[in-house]
């Protein structure tokens, strides 16, 4: 399964660059929707659902996948207001760069500063996230406890 | 004026190309591992397992040393595509602690909820969806234009 997991990761990865996704000037172009537009992105994502929505179910029909692991699909949860305003926290910071985590991955070969930099900020933004997850879950934890007592 | 093309941008048979070979990826994850190829959530598990000094799981590793093995092997033969980030360091900070809080918070980004969310027919993830493209496009309507 690792082995897999790599090559799906450098096809993954040629993907995003040769469809140019790795460029923040060309996913703006896109996102920024009253100046001169680029609708790549969007045949991008037509494209790779159409490629991958026959694997994928064929995968959620299944109980176990080819290599013989389980399948460990995320459970649906439904539409929450974390799910929301997280994605519109992500949005908003999409709009800002033109980065998302994959390209942000995909892209760190340039070598230049600006990918570094929003590498290392998108690491600590997901770090802080965790943080504030457990410092939730243990004041939750102290609510209960303080609840029942 | 909305969506005027911009034809001498725009790149049907490379994003068409890219596109396939992105879904090929994440088809061949699910369909062969059973795991949902989404970046964020990959990423960030990673980051927990490491910060609580627990393993973290193989096929995540390997699948995250892909993605950049394969940008420094393309950069040997050809520049990464990486133009215009802009210069200003002060934005491009705020905006990846922004993706990264933000897609941890909304449990994926444009692979796990865009790609395989929709290609799972989630609902879930549809919402996702919309929501951040609708903010990512303010925003960028907003920021090309202050």
């Amino acid at each position: 399964m690792n082995i897999l997991a790599f090559v799906c990761g450098l096809v993954f990865s040629i993907g995003l660059l040769i469809s140019g996704m790795t460029s923040p000037v060309k996913v703006l172009s896109f996102l920024d929707v009253a100046g001169p537009w680029d609708p790549s992105l969007a045949l991008v994502m037509v494209s790779a659902v159409a490629v991958a929505l026959p694997m994928v179910q064929l995968a959620s029909r299944r109980e176990q996948a080819l290599l013989g692991d389980a399948i460990a699909f995320p459970p649906r949860v439904g539409i929450t207001r974390k799910l929301l305003i997280g994605s519109a926290i992500f949005g908003i910071g999409w709009g800002l760069s033109g980065l998302c985590p994959g390209p942000s991955l995909a892209s760190l070969g340039a070598c230049t500063w600006q990918n570094g930099l929003f590498f290392l900020a998108m690491i600590a933004g997901m770090l802080s996230h965790e943080t504030w997850q457990r410092a939730c879950q243990s004041a939750r934890t102290c609510t209960r406890e303080i609840g029942t007592h | 004026m909305l969506f005027q093309l911009d034809f001498t941008a725009f790149t049907p048979a490379t994003a068409i190309a890219g596109g396939a070979l992105i879904g090929l990826a994440a088809g061949a994850l699910a369909l062969g591992a059973g795991k949902i190829a989404g970046i964020s959530g990959i990423l960030g598990s990673t980051l927990n397992d490491l910060t609580t000094r627990a393993r973290p799981e193989g096929w995540r590793v390997t699948f995250l040393g892909g993605i950049v093995a394969a940008s420094f092997i393309w950069a040997l033969f050809a520049p990464v595509p990486a133009a215009g980030f802009g210069e200003s360091w002060p934005v491009i900070a705020i905006a990846g602690l922004l993706v990264g809080f933000g897609t941890r918070m909304g449990s994926g980004c444009a692979s796990g909820h865009g790609v395989c969310g929709l290609s799972r027919l989630s609902v879930r993830s549809a919402a996702a969806v919309a929501v951040f493209m609708s903010f990512g496009i303010a925003t960028a309507v907003l920021s090309q234009r202050i």
